[in-house]
């Protein structure tokens, strides 16, 4: 397998209030804010996961992205499929952990949530997608600061190659107080749209 | 003792986020964990944290919670007997 026979099979955006499938419009709601917005998403997609609600925000952002591309392949399958993450952003998990903090910071009101706690790491996120679909596949989250397709094209190509992983979902899911950003594409064998990096930066910026 | 336990339903839908159950699908006797409402290890460490913040019950033992949890019942008559707030 070379690197250069590898192709973004779909690819998902979540942003803006929109959902996106291969650039197609699923869904929009733009007069809500992210937790109306998510929730009727969740409900339109038929995501069925009740679960779901117990997420923070950065975890329900990836998860839905990650159901639009693995349901279909998922679903039907007795066999678990082996499609490893590979997640990245820039804030970390910092929306939760900022309200985590606020919980803490009055010793007399000193009243943390276990639910809350949970989800103070990002790759927490990757965890929830994993159950769901039932993937014992390699994970991984990283941080950067900006949206870096080359890292994440090596990176994927290099599971696949090195036979880790029969096809990777990759991208940038992104939870800050003031915005949220989901795009995710699917590295497989099959596709139509090559798999480099001047291609993952045109579906990204393709907005 | 029925408003204490109508106040723990609307407390557990809302502070679990149960988001496709309603308070009066919740019966009395309901087991909270397993085949009842399938509360998990995250909820039952939320229920600690409410019987602490909201009726001044501290538990120092978690094993506790398994009996005082079993039922929106059991709860209730537990924080009855035992709230400081």
């Amino acid at each position: 397998m070379k690197a250069q026979d590898l192709k973004i099979k779909e690819y998902c955006r979540i942003s803006n209030n929109r959902v996106l499938l291969n650039a197609q419009l699923l869904f929009e709601d733009l007069g809500g804010d992210f937790t109306t917005f998510i929730k009727m998403a969740y409900k339109k997609m038929d995501t069925n996961y009740p679960k779901f609600f117990k997420m923070d925000d950065l975890s329900k952002l990836g998860f839905l992205a990650s159901d639009i591309l693995l349901k279909p392949i998922t679903q039907d399958s007795e066999k678990p499929k082996n499609i490893a993450l590979v997640f990245s952003n820039s804030a970390s998990s910092l929306k939760t952990d900022r309200k985590h903090q606020e919980s803490i910071v009055d010793k007399e009101n000193y009243f943390p949530s276990p639910a809350v706690f949970v989800y103070t790491l990002p790759n927490i996120c990757l965890g929830e997608i994993s159950i769901k679909h039932r993937l014992y596949s390699e994970n991984s989250f990283f941080i950067f600061n900006h949206f870096n397709a080359g890292y994440l094209h090596d990176y994927a190509s290099s599971l696949i190659k090195t036979e880790k992983a029969d096809e990777v979902l990759c991208g940038w899911i992104n939870c800050d107080v003031e915005d949220y950003e989901a795009f995710l594409y699917l590295v497989s064998t099959e596709g139509s749209i090559a798999h480099n990096k001047e291609e993952i930066i045109k579906l990204y910026t393709t907005k | 003792m029925s408003d204490l336990k109508q106040e723990l339903k609307e407390k557990i839908i809302t502070q679990l986020n149960l988001e496709d159950i309603a308070i009066d699908e919740i019966a009395d006797n309901d087991s909270l964990f397993g085949d009842g409402l399938g509360l998990d290890s995250i909820d039952a460490l939320e229920l600690i944290v409410m019987l602490d913040k909201d009726y001044g019950i501290k538990l120092t033992d978690p094993k506790e919670g398994k009996k005082i949890f079993e039922s929106i019942e059991v709860m209730a008559n537990y924080i009855a007997q035992h709230r400081t707030k």
